[in-house]
C-alpha cells in the first residue's frame, strides 16, 4: 500500500480473481494485513498490542450484543435483569464475565499500546495522524466504559455517574443546564440509564470507524519500529503476512491465556463489591471510586483542593472543583499536541539517555496516580497525588520540550538491517567469546 | 507557540497543585486528622479454608444444606433471598420433591382469581423466594429503621465476603474498653450492637446466633457450634451469590488447556516461520 516495493496483489484463484475486478476487497486485506503490507523486520513484543486492542474490542461487540438480547434498560428492573443473566441465561455468567473482565483487558492492553507509542516516538512525524486517531479512541473508549459501567445500575453505577455527570455542573453558568441536560433530570434515573445504553451500544461502532482510519493512516508511512529509522529498502521489512501474524498468533495466545486466569478464576477480582448492592439513591458508599483503568484521571481530579483566588482579596477566579475538571480534561486533551511538544528529531527512546530516565519517572507517576486514585481521598494519598499530578503535567508540557532541546542522542543505526545485524552479532560474539575465555584461563 | 502555550498551561496547574500541596501539608502538620475509632478498631475478616477456595475448589453441598437450614430457621425471619429461585436448590443435591417441599412451605405474592384481590398462594419451585416485607417502608418500620438487606449477593457486595459474613456473625462483643477510654463519644448507641468487623464498628442487627444447638442438624453433621452455623451459612450465601462458580471454575480449566497447546503451537509456527530471519 505505502512502499514502491510492497507486493501488488495478483489473485491466483479464478473467484478470487472475479471478485477483485468488481469489488477490491481481497486486494484491501491484502494490503492491510496480508503479505502486501512490508512491514520493519525488527518489531519487538510491544509491537503486538495494537493487534490486541482489536481483539479485545471484537471481545467486547460479540459479548456485548448478546448480552443487550438479554438485558433490560429500565431503573426499575436493570439490576435484576443483569442477575437474571448470571443465574438464568445459558452461559450468560461467562458472557457478563467476559465482557465486564474484557473492558479491564482492552484498557490494559491500550494502555501498554501508549506507552509503547510514547517511548518509541510514534507520535511524531510522519505519523502525528496515527496518534491523534488514537488519542480520539481512547476517549470514545473511556465514554463507552463509563457508560457500561453504569448499566448494572448497581450502587457504584449510580454514584458513578452522579459524580462524573456532576463534574459538568463545575462550568460557571452553564454548568448546572448542561448537568441535567446530560442526565435527563436531576439526578441519574430511568433517562439517564436509557441514554447511556444507547450509547453505549453505539460508540463501539464509532470506535471501529475511527479504527480503520487508525490503520488506513499508519499505512501511509508504514509501522514505526523500535530504533526509529525509517525503513530505507525491501532489506528491512518483511511481509505482514505470515510474519507478523505468526507473532500475534502467539502474542494472543499469552493474551487469551492471561484473560482466561481472571475470567475464570477471579472474575470479580477488578471490580468493585459495592455493585453488586442495587443502586440506592438514598444511601452513599463510603467512598466512590470508578474502575480501576479511571483510577489516574480521578487522582488529578481530586488533586485540586485550593480554589485560584486573587491574593488578599479572597476573590474565587475559578474554585478547586472546576480546576480539578480542567486539569482531568487537559491531563488527557494535551497528548493531541504531544507531536508539536516534544521537538525532538529522533523517534526511539533508546537513543534518548534523558528522555529515557523521565520515561521511567512517567511510568512511575501515572502507577502512583493510578494508586491514589483507587484510595479514599484521604492524607497522605492527596498530597501524594498533588506531588504525582504536578510531575505529570510537569513532565508533558516543561520536561519533554527541555530535553528535546538540551540532550544529545547516541548515535542512531544507519539502517534497521544494520541495527539487526549489529544486534545478531553482538550475540554470537558472546557465544563465542565464552568458550575463548575459558580457554584463555 | 504550541510549546509556548503548553508550558504556561502546565506551569499553572503545576504551580497549583504544589501549592495545593504546600497547603495541604501545613494543614496536616499543623492540624492532622483526628484519629477515628473505626480506623483503629475495625478489623479485617478472619480467613476460613472453605471448601471452595483455590482455582479446582468446589461447593460442599452438605455444608450448603446446613446453611440453607440456618438461613431458612434463622435468617429468614428478616432478610430476603429475592434473587434466588427454588429449583436452584437442586445444587445443593435436594431432589425435586424436596425442593417442592421447600416451595410449598413459602407463601408467594399471587392475585386472586375470583376477586383480582393481592393474595398470595403456595410456592412452587420456579417461584424465587418471596420477599419478607412487603416494600422498605415495612422493612424499616418492623426494624427500628434499619432495612435488613436482601443477602442473595452479599457475599460478593462485601471484600471477601464469605469470610466477612462468618467473622461478622461471629464478631459480635462488648465495646473494648480501650476504645471507650481513647473515643469516649464512639460509645455504641442504644439499639446497636458493638461489632468491631462492621465498617463502622456499630450494627443493627442483634447477634443472631447466639447458642450452640440454635438449629438442629440432621444425622452425621457436624456439631452445630456458634462457628460451625456461621461458617455454613456463609458457605450458603456465597452459592446464592455465585452459583455457577463450580461450571466457571471447570470451564476455566478446560478453556487454559486448550489456549495452552494452541499458544504452544502458535509458538512453534512463530519461530518456525522467522527462521534464519534475522530480527
Amino acid at each position: 500500500m505505502s512502499f514502491p516495493w510492497a507486493e501488488h496483489y495478483t489473485p491466483k484463484n479464478p473467484v478470487m480473481k472475479w471478485v477483485d475486478e468488481r469489488l477490491p476487497l481481497p486486494r484491501l486485506v491484502y494490503n492491510a494485513v496480508g503479505a502486501g503490507y512490508p512491514v520493519p523486520r525488527n518489531l519487538n513484543y510491544f509491537w503486538n498490542f495494537g493487534v490486541l486492542a482489536g481483539v479485545a474490542l471484537t471481545i467486547q461487540l460479540v459479548t456485548g450484543i448478546i448480552l443487550a438480547m438479554h438485558y433490560a434498560a429500565n431503573a426499575g428492573v436493570a439490576f435484576d435483569s443483569v442477575e437474571h443473566i448470571m443465574r438464568d441465561v445459558n452461559s450468560g455468567w461467562l458472557l457478563r464475565y467476559a465482557h465486564a473482565n474484557g473492558a479491564s483487558f482492552f484498557f490494559i492492553v491500550v494502555y501498554l499500546h501508549i506507552f509503547r507509542g510514547l517511548f518509541f516516538g510514534s507520535y511524531k512525524a510522519p505519523r502525528e495522524m496515527v496518534w491523534l486517531l488514537g488519542v480520539v479512541i481512547f476517549l470514545l473508549m473511556m465514554a463507552t466504559a463509563f457508560m457500561g459501567y453504569v448499566l448494572p445500575w448497581g450502587q457504584m453505577s449510580f454514584w458513578g455517574a452522579q459524580v462524573i455527570t456532576g463534574l459538568f455542573s463545575a462550568i460557571p453558568v452553564i454548568g448546572e443546564p448542561i448537568h441535567t441536560w446530560l442526565l435527563g433530570g436531576f439526578a441519574p434515573g430511568n433517562a439517564s440509564l436509557n441514554r447511556f445504553f444507547s450509547l453505549h451500544y453505539l460508540l463501539p461502532f464509532v470506535i471501529a470507524g475511527v479504527i480503520v482510519l487508525h490503520i488506513w493512516s499508519l499505512h501511509i508511512p508504514g509501522s514505526s519500529n523500535p530504533t526509529g529509522v525509517e525503513v530505507k529498502g525491501p532489506q528491512d521489512t518483511v511481509p505482514f503476512h505470515p510474519y507478523y501474524t505468526a507473532k500475534d498468533g502467539f502474542g494472543l495466545g499469552i493474551f487469551l491465556i492471561l484473560f482466561a486466569l481472571v475470567l475464570f478464576f477471579a472474575p470479580n477480582s477488578m471490580g468493585h463489591p459495592d455493585n453488586y448492592i442495587a443502586a440506592n439513591p438514598l444511601s452513599t458508599p463510603a467512598h466512590i471510586v470508578p474502575e480501576w483503568y479511571f483510577w489516574p484521571f480521578y487522582a488529578i481530579l481530586r488533586a485540586f483542593t485550593m480554589d485560584l483566588t486573587i491574593p488578599f482579596t479572597g476573590l474565587v477566579i475559578i474554585p478547586a472543583k472546576l480546576l480539578g475538571v480542567l486539569a482531568m480534561f487537559a491531563s488527557i486533551l494535551l497528548l493531541f499536541f504531544l507531536s508539536w511538544i516534544d521537538t525532538s528529531p529522533v523517534r526511539s527512546g533508546k537513543y534518548r539517555p534523558l528522555f529515557k530516565k523521565f520515561f521511567v519517572l512517567l511510568v512511575i507517576d501515572v502507577l502512583v496516580l493510578g494508586y491514589c486514585g483507587g484510595a479514599p481521598a484521604e492524607e497522605p494519598y492527596v498530597m501524594i497525588s498533588q506531588l504525582a499530578a504536578a510531575y505529570y503535567f510537569a513532565h508533558f508540557l516543561i520536561i519533554l520540550p527541555i530535553i528535546a532541546s538540551i540532550e544529545r542522542p547516541d548515535p542512531l543505526p544507519g539502517s534497521i538491517t544494520e541495527a539487526v545485524l549489529a544486534k545478531s552479532k553482538n550475540k554470537n560474539d558472546a557465544v563465542d567469546a565464552a568458550p575463548a575465555a575459558a580457554a584463555a584461563e | 507557540m504550541v510549546r509556548f502555550l503548553g508550558g504556561l498551561v502546565g506551569l499553572f496547574f503545576a504551580g497549583m497543585l504544589l501549592l495545593s500541596f504546600i497547603w495541604g501539608a501545613v494543614s496536616y502538620v499543623s492540624d492532622p486528622p483526628a484519629a477515628t475509632a473505626e480506623h483503629e478498631f475495625h478489623l479485617h475478616p478472619r480467613q476460613i479454608a472453605w471448601s471452595f477456595n483455590g482455582p479446582l475448589g468446589k461447593y460442599d453441598n452438605a455444608q450448603l444444606q446446613r446453611g440453607f437450614q440456618v438461613y431458612s430457621e434463622v435468617c429468614s425471619a428478616c432478610h430476603s433471598l429475592h434473587q434466588v429461585s427454588f429449583r436452584s436448590l437442586a445444587d445443593l443435591g435436594y431432589n425435586e420433591a424436596e425442593i417442592k417441599a421447600i416451595a410449598k412451605a413459602r407463601q408467594v405474592p399471587a392475585v386472586d382469581p375470583n376477586t383480582g384481590e393481592a393474595t398470595t398462594r403456595e410456592g412452587v419451585p420456579s417461584d424465587k423466594f418471596p420477599l419478607v416485607y412487603p416494600n422498605d417502608v415495612a422493612a424499616a418500620a418492623a426494624n427500628n429503621n434499619a432495612i435488613p438487606p436482601d443477602l442473595s449477593l452479599m457475599a460478593k457486595a462485601r471484600h471477601d465476603g464469605a469470610n466477612y459474613i462468618h467473622s461478622l456473625l461471629t464478631g459480635f462483643s462488648e465495646q473494648p474498653a480501650e476504645l471507650l477510654r481513647k473515643f469516649p463519644d464512639a460509645k455504641t448507641p442504644e439499639g446497636l450492637h458493638y461489632n468491631p468487623y462492621f465498617a463502622n464498628l456499630n450494627l443493627a442487627m442483634a447477634p443472631p446466633l447466639t447458642a450452640e444447638g440454635q438449629v438442629t442438624y440432621g444425622e452425621g453433621q457436624p456439631k452445630p457450634t456458634v462457628d460451625q452455623m456461621a461458617q455454613d451459612v456463609s458457605a450458603f450465601l456465597m452459592w446464592t451469590a455465585e452459583p455457577k462458580m463450580e461450571a466457571r471454575k471447570s470451564t476455566g480449566i478446560g478453556v487454559l488447556i486448550f489456549l495452552i497447546f494452541g499458544t504452544v503451537l502458535a509458538y512453534l509456527s512463530y519461530q518456525n516461520i522467522w527462521a534464519g530471519k534475522e530480527h
